[in-house]
């Protein structure tokens, strides 16, 4: 069979699916999902006929260059695909169970009030996980990468009227945004190791990789473990893992393929896909050896303790993942297959059967009566200490957020008096002087001309962490939100002199975003009371307003929805390498920013609604 | 002294207002607000309402939707209307509701958490929620909680000096803690600082969580509920969670002061001072006309329908009163208009306790309430016990995980591809078949002096079997019609991956299947001292009469039968002849449950259909195997005849009972206390859950985690979920029950007024109450404390065949219509 027709079949099926399936009616249960559970039969079919056909034909790796989205002279962001084991692997295990799932689905989610929604982001989301395992490059891949991020937190937050699946969809989402930092800062390094961008399969050429490896074996070493951070985040290793059981919040079945199976099991996707690049850096593989480890271990710990059945599958499922870890480590590339496959199926199966426990467990209690204590052992005992350490999940949880949210917000809060009117001519003046200088950097000493870069980025920083934790406006939050990304294009015009084009691709999405968002929140202020101090639920009343919103969101994120995707990575490729810094700012107030996005979104449209005629559910239901 | 007292009566009260269900091994249908039955339903409903913030009725716009197509009659409307004086037909259409009602309790938190800026019930509650449900888990954690055989603080306190980490972040709530003297008093003072707000934080602190604090305050009293056995009291529960709160607040605020300083206004929780809102009182109106546009349609056919004496009876089943068995005696009856069925509790007046082979706990198959003093023992050989590895430990370990993970992880791959395209019998599906196995022998005849250690007697005297022969028959009005062959019809439901599987069985055998009761029964009333004992009670039971005990399975529409081998020789023809009729009347029954079933399509070949219906009961994707007690409506105690030439569409308790052998009202007291509790606990609990399925039910079941087999919660850190999920009450009508008795208006009123709780429910109007003189073919409603003559408006239309046609046309309600008559 033909690759190409092949990756186009395979990838062009969920879209094509994910397309209509927008425009069929809610009240078509049957439509919906007949559609849903035809494309992954046929994704299914394709993988299965094509890798009889690619292996008799020798299994050897197919790459080839889709299409250059845009192009300059030292710059080529394009789109890129890549098939091989690897590939063929994953296809087969989404297939598969997407293909089960959306049949398991259609009956189980009968007459539910998402049911549209629910397959909606099913389709959604096996674009992004197709796109991802077929992905060539860096570039690609982190547009299934991001896909998979915001699917992911609209089937968290599938039951949308309720806290807890709100909250906890921001709070993976707030993970997969630490993962990203990896990929983006990855992607800007990986430019710079090899001066254009690359595909995997150039990456992985041992010749070049060792040359380039041997001048900069520092920055290997950082580009291999911001790949780690990244599939760490996704495949809820340490200090990541508590995200899992948190994710549980969806009905059942996407629940289990997604953090059973799918989701979960990107990270591991990750490492094998560089496998090549750091196989040869020994300290990463210790280190990776290490936290594969220490995160079997620790899991299998919290997983024992668990007293409700979801949770206990996670831990269980994370602490396998970690071996998995380790197996890539020592480059044991088809165990790792082998366990990913194993575990994926094992635990989607577990959570599906998980409320069949009760009349199992209660049953079997008729004839076996369980012990009332634990077995008393020596180990028992010694393990009975960690008790408290593991129910409170070794504080993984308290302790991510304090970590990373508590400094954010202290800075953010710090400078509360400034109401919207300030904050807004302050940053206008801010940027106006910037402008200003930009046009006139003859003026500039070239002291102050080298800091620049780096002041405005530091204060596009600021913008988006006030963004984040502002507590009161919501337009305020959102306006500081566009400045953010304003202010970084500002600093790196400053850096190097480089087409305007790059900074018109990079702000007309975003502009555009922000000033559709800003008349929907002005024209909803006229009837209802909005802020950001409390989650509102207005998608009650408002769905149109609140879908068309959420599509703001995504496009003020940078989401690869508008020019502005393609533009963030243009700007970075004007950060030089030894710009740690910028970079860093940059990067993490583009994570931020996202955050900040999703999180107006949040408070706006979900959770509890605030009007009370009507069934609502408890905060801590 | 004294302040320790009030705060006891403080949390006394507020455990009466908690959720009363019980983990998920017993579960049983009970009256949601229980706390207010001691007003009048409307009263009651509009205290909840405004105190708690539940939803009590639909809303305004649902009911005027109702009245446009039809489902309100206007002329039930206008008797609403008459019955007051306040308020105008305009009101009912045009009257806006408020968009926020304020909901008393919690307001008194609400205000501290906007004065302290942070949301202290989201820092606390999943700590507080994985410590308890860890303590009293039922067999989820692999490595349990270690308890040392103390009590919950006891145990903790001793954990919290011997383990490397502490629930505490700070010292301070941490020395409180171990210190024993350290009480719930010292607690409140702290967090709130004034005696008089203790019961508003009180308050306002459990009811974030009814599920867990409800949960708690049942096992704290009723500590055989757990088969882990775990001490836990609901005050220990509270003193935690104030030190948990007190020590969020030391780690978020340094230094605070207590809630009470903070110039909080505080509240009266007082049920009986709650004062009606204009919008509530037009629901009241609503609900009313609502409610008696169906009663009169069932009023009216009642009165309209000639009754037939049955005019040769060919063989009896004895049914249970359950709703879901309306329909497969309809089918029955019609395929042999010369059989007579029977209704009564379907534990068949047999109190005991039953202990299946190898098992080594007892099960009560009896009403809940009842206390008894014996026990059934099950003899067997068969092997009951079926292994799923993947509920396994090992299949969550480490290392043997590996290995399992790399092989059996394939299997499960099978397993799940096959359960998903493919459904079949599993070991995880509920059967209901599995509580007894059929060829096991029963301890029913009591051997002199055998007793278990605890005093249970094993198995009955024959001066008891007698009593309990004699008085089943007594009450549903079976003396001298005995057939050759007398059906005892007990239920059960099959189901898979169902966490309320309990709700699904028999609710008289305490949500068991009844398999156990018919053979007890059957064998008892085979009994030939028995039948001679109850001879000198004029019940005749004639030599030649045979009971045959049966197990229905209401979800598959199969019929089980026991003990065949028994049936004397020249009965099988007979035998056959009605096993022939029941298996056609458990096909006809499963075509008409299926036009209910949106995905099943009723108009195929009925054998397909058939299959379709049992298909659902072991596929793991199918949260309805069977709609249960959904659209119950009516308990109709009375003669056969009295009902059963209408149509009720699977809405009616069917009890039997003679009024001619009852001049007393001694039989009908005894049927109307059992009534009331059950078939009004079903109704009312699938009432509140329909009307606020989120907060009186358990919301959607399709994200539910089970959380230690205790209940169902939302993801991991959720409060447990009390009440039914929407799969169960979706298509429900919340109306009222109405129990319509076949018997004069003061022998009614004689017979309820001899116990003051059966009383209750109907004088507050809970269950609504009609009773039927044969003699004048007319109805009395019990209002206000009185019956009072009500004259049915409608007719009703009368129906000649293909009647099954017709429903299967509809997946809605079919209006109450006259049967042709079977009979003749």
């Amino acid at each position: 069979m033909n690759t190409t027709y092949f990756v186009h079949g395979f990838l062009g099926l969920p879209i094509l699916g994910f397309l209509i399936s927008l425009f069929l009616s809610s009240k078509k249960e049957g439509a919906l999902s007949v559609l849903s559970y035809s494309t992954a039969f046929l994704q299914l079919l394709l993988v299965l006929v094509f890798s009889g056909s690619w292996l008799l034909h020798g299994a050897v790796p197919v790459q080839f260059k889709e299409i250059s989205v845009y192009r300059s002279e030292n710059y080529d962001f394009f789109i890129d695909f890549l098939v091989d084991k690897l590939t063929l692997t994953f296809a087969f295990l989404g297939a598969s169970l997407t293909f089960l799932i959306t049949i398991y689905s259609r009956y189980y989610l009968h007459r539910e009030s998402g049911y549209k929604r629910f397959f909606n982001t099913i389709l959604f989301f096996n674009i992004g996980y197709s796109i991802i395992i077929f992905s060539g490059n860096m570039e690609t891949l982190f547009i299934g990468w991001e896909i998979l991020g915001v699917s992911s937190f609209l089937l968290i937050a599938f039951y949308r009227e309720r806290l807890l699946p709100v909250k906890n969809a921001l709070k993976v989402f707030s993970v997969y945004r630490i993962g990203d930092i990896g990929v983006i800062l990855a992607m800007w390094l990986l430019h710079h190791f090899w001066h254009e961008n690359v595909t995997f399969l150039e990456m992985n050429r041992t010749v070049t990789l060792h040359e380039h490896l041997a001048q900069n074996s520092g920055v290997g070493l950082l580009i291999a473990t911001l790949f780690y951070l990244s599939a760490a985040a996704k495949s809820a290793q340490l200090p990541f893992s508590s995200w899992l059981p948190r994710a549980m919040e969806g009905p059942t079945p996407s629940s289990a393929i997604f953090y059973g199976s799918m989701s979960v099991h990107i990270g591991a996707f990750l490492l094998l896909r560089t496998l090549h690049f750091w196989e040869n850096q020994l300290y990463f593989k210790f280190g990776l050896v290490f936290a594969g480890l220490l995160t079997a271990v620790i899991a299998t710990v919290i997983s024992r303790v668990q007293s409700t059945v979801k949770s206990q599958i996670a831990y269980a499922s994370v602490a396998q993942i970690g071996l998995i870890f380790i197996e890539i480590a020592f480059g044991w590339e088809n165990i790792a297959l082998l366990h990913i496959l194993g575990n994926a199926f094992l635990r989607t199966y577990q959570l599906l059967i998980s409320p069949s426990i009760v009349s199992y467990k209660i049953r079997e209690q008729l004839y076996e009566v369980p012990a009332q204590e634990n077995k008393s052992s020596w180990f028992k005992s010694f393990m009975d200490r960690y008790y408290v350490l593991s129910l409170k999940e070794w504080n993984l949880d308290n302790g991510l957020y304090s970590v990373l949210w508590n400094p954010l917000k202290k800075i953010g809060r710090g400078w509360k008096v400034l109401n919207f009117r300030y904050v807004f001519w302050l940053m206008a003046l801010i940027l106006g002087i910037g402008l200003l200088l930009r046009f006139n950097e003859a003026i500039l000493a070239p002291v102050v001309r080298e800091r620049l870069p780096f002041f405005f980025a530091f204060w596009g920083f600021l913008m988006a962490v006030k963004a984040f934790t502002e507590r009161d406006s919501v337009r305020k939050s959102l306006t500081l939100i566009m400045f953010n990304h304003v202010s970084i294009s500002l600093a790196l015009s400053f850096n190097a002199h480089f087409d305007n084009a790059h900074h018109v691709w990079y702000l007309s999405g975003i502009v555009l975003a922000w000033a559709i968002g800003y008349f929907l929140l002005t024209r909803m202020r006229k009837t209802e009371w909005i802020s950001l101090d409390n989650f509102y639920g207005h998608i009650y009343e408002y769905p149109k307003t609140g879908f068309v919103f959420l599509l703001v969101c995504l496009g003020l994120s940078g989401f690869p929805i508008t020019p502005s995707f393609i533009g963030e990575d243009l700007i970075f490729s004007h950060i030089e390498l030894d710009q740690f810094g910028l970079a860093f700012f940059t990067a993490f107030s583009l994570v931020i920013n996202g955050l900040a996005t999703m999180r107006i979104y949040a408070r706006v449209f979900l959770g509890p609604h605030v009007k009370n005629y009507h069934q609502i559910a408890k905060r801590s239901s | 002294m004294h302040e320790k007292h009030q705060l006891q009566d403080i949390l006394h009260v507020l455990e009466h207002y908690l959720p009363s269900q019980a983990p998920l091994k017993d579960f049983i249908h009970h009256n949601t607000l229980h706390a207010f039955q001691d007003q009048p339903f409307h009263k009651g409903l509009h205290a909840a309402q405004q105190l708690f913030g539940f939803q009590t009725y639909l809303s305004l716009e649902a009911y005027r939707d109702l009245y446009t197509k039809g489902a309100i009659s206007a002329d039930s409307l206008d008797r609403a209307l008459a019955d007051q004086n306040e308020l105008t037909k305009d009101q009912l259409f045009h009257f806006e509701t408020a968009t926020e009602n304020p909901t008393v309790v919690g307001s008194y938190r609400l205000q501290w958490k906007k004065k302290l800026g942070f949301d202290l019930d989201a820092r606390v509650h999943p700590l507080l929620f994985r410590i308890v449900n860890s303590f009293l888990d039922q067999g989820i954690a692999i490595w349990r909680f270690p308890t040392n055989g103390l009590p919950f603080l006891a145990a903790l306190r001793q954990m919290e000096s011997e383990n490397t980490a502490s629930i505490f972040s700070g010292e301070r709530a941490r020395n409180c803690f171990l210190n024993p003297a350290f009480t719930l008093q010292d607690a409140l003072d702290l967090l709130v600082g004034d005696q008089r707000a203790f019961e508003n934080y009180l308050y306002d602190q459990q009811f974030a969580h009814p599920g867990y604090a409800g949960m708690i305050a049942q096992i704290a009293n009723r500590p055989n509920l757990l088969v882990l056995k775990r001490e836990i009291s609901f005050e220990d529960f509270v003193l935690l969670e104030c030190l948990l709160e007190i020590d969020a607040l030391d780690q978020h605020h340094g230094s605070w002061i207590p809630a009470a300083k903070l110039g909080l206004e505080t509240y009266q929780f007082d049920p009986k001072q709650v004062l009606s809102t204009t919008a509530q009182k037009l629901k009241a109106i609503w609900q009313d006309a609502y409610e008696w546009t169906y009663y009169d349609q069932v009023l009216a056919s009642l009165q309209q329908k000639v009754s037939h004496d049955q005019p040769k009876v060919s063989s009896i089943g004895i049914f249970c009163i359950d709703d879901r068995e309306c329909s497969i005696r309809r089918h029955i009856e019609q395929l042999n208009p010369s059989f007579l069925s029977f209704g009564t509790p379907g534990h068949f007046n047999i109190e005991t306790y039953f202990q299946a082979h190898g098992s080594l706990q007892r099960t009560k198959i009896c009403p809940a309430p009842v206390q008894p003093t014996h026990l059934i023992v099950e003899r067997s050989v068969a092997q009951k016990k079926q292994k799923e590895w993947h509920f396994d430990a090992r299949a969550y370990g480490l290392l043997i995980g590996w290995v399992l993970t790399h092989t059996y992880g394939f299997w499960s791959a099978l397993k799940l591809a096959l359960s998903i395209l493919w459904p079949s019998k599993n070991t995880m599906a509920v059967s209901s078949q599995q509580h007894m196995d059929p060829d096991a022998t029963l301890s029913i005849e009591h051997v002199e002096g055998q007793r278990t250690p605890d005093g249970l007697q094993i198995g009955f005297t024959v001066e008891e079997m007698t009593a309990i022969v004699g008085g089943m028959f007594k009450s549903i009005g079976l003396q001298n019609q005995f057939s050759p062959l007398v059906y005892l019809i007990a239920h059960g439901s099959s189901s898979a991956n169902n966490t309320h599987y309990a709700g699904y069985d028999c609710g008289a055998c305490s949500g068991r299947p009844g398999s156990v009761n018919a053979r007890v029964f059957a064998h008892m009333a085979n009994h030939p001292m028995v039948r001679q004992a109850l001879r000198n009670k004029q019940i005749d039971i004639p030599d030649q009469t045979h009971f045959v005990p049966i197990l229905q399975d209401t979800a598959r529409d199969e019929f089980i039968y026991y003990d065949l081998n028994q049936i004397p020789p020249h009965l099988v023809d007979v035998f056959e002849a009605d096993r022939a009729i029941f298996a056609n009347a458990c096909q006809l029954n499963a075509v008409e449950r299926s036009r209910r079933f949106i995905t099943v399509n009723s108009h195929a070949q009925p054998k397909k259909v058939y299959q379709k219906v049992q298909l659902r009961t072991v596929s793991l994707f199918e949260p309805r195997p069977e709609l249960n007690h959904a659209t119950n409506a009516l308990c109709i105690v009375g003669r056969r005849q009295f009902s059963r030439d209408i149509f009720l569409d699977r809405r009616a308790f069917l009890n039997s009972y003679d009024y001619r052998i009852d001049p007393a009202g001694d039989s009908l007291s005894g049927i109307l206390n059992a009534v009331a509790p059950v078939c009004g606990g079903i109704n009312l609990e699938y009432y509140f859950s329909r009307v606020d399925n989120e907060q009186l039910g358990a919301g959607s079941k399709l994200p539910h985690n089970v959380m230690g087999l205790l209940g169902v919660a939302n993801g991991v850190d959720g409060d447990l979920r009390t009440g039914l999920p929407s799969q169960m009450i979706e298509i429900h009508d919340p109306y009222r029950l109405m129990v319509i008795v076949e018997q004069k208006a003061q022998v009614v009123l004689a017979a309820i007024s001899r116990n003051p709780n059966t009383f209750e429910w109907f004088a507050n109007e809970w269950v609504r109450l009609v009773s039927y003189d044969p003699d004048t073919n007319s109805f009395a409603v019990f209002k206000n404390g009185q019956f009072q003559a009500y004259q049915p408006q409608g007719t009703t239309e009368k129906l000649s065949d293909n009647l099954l046609e017709k429903l299967i046309q509809t997946h809605e309600n079919y209006p109450v219509v006259e049967l042709s008559n079977i009979a003749s």
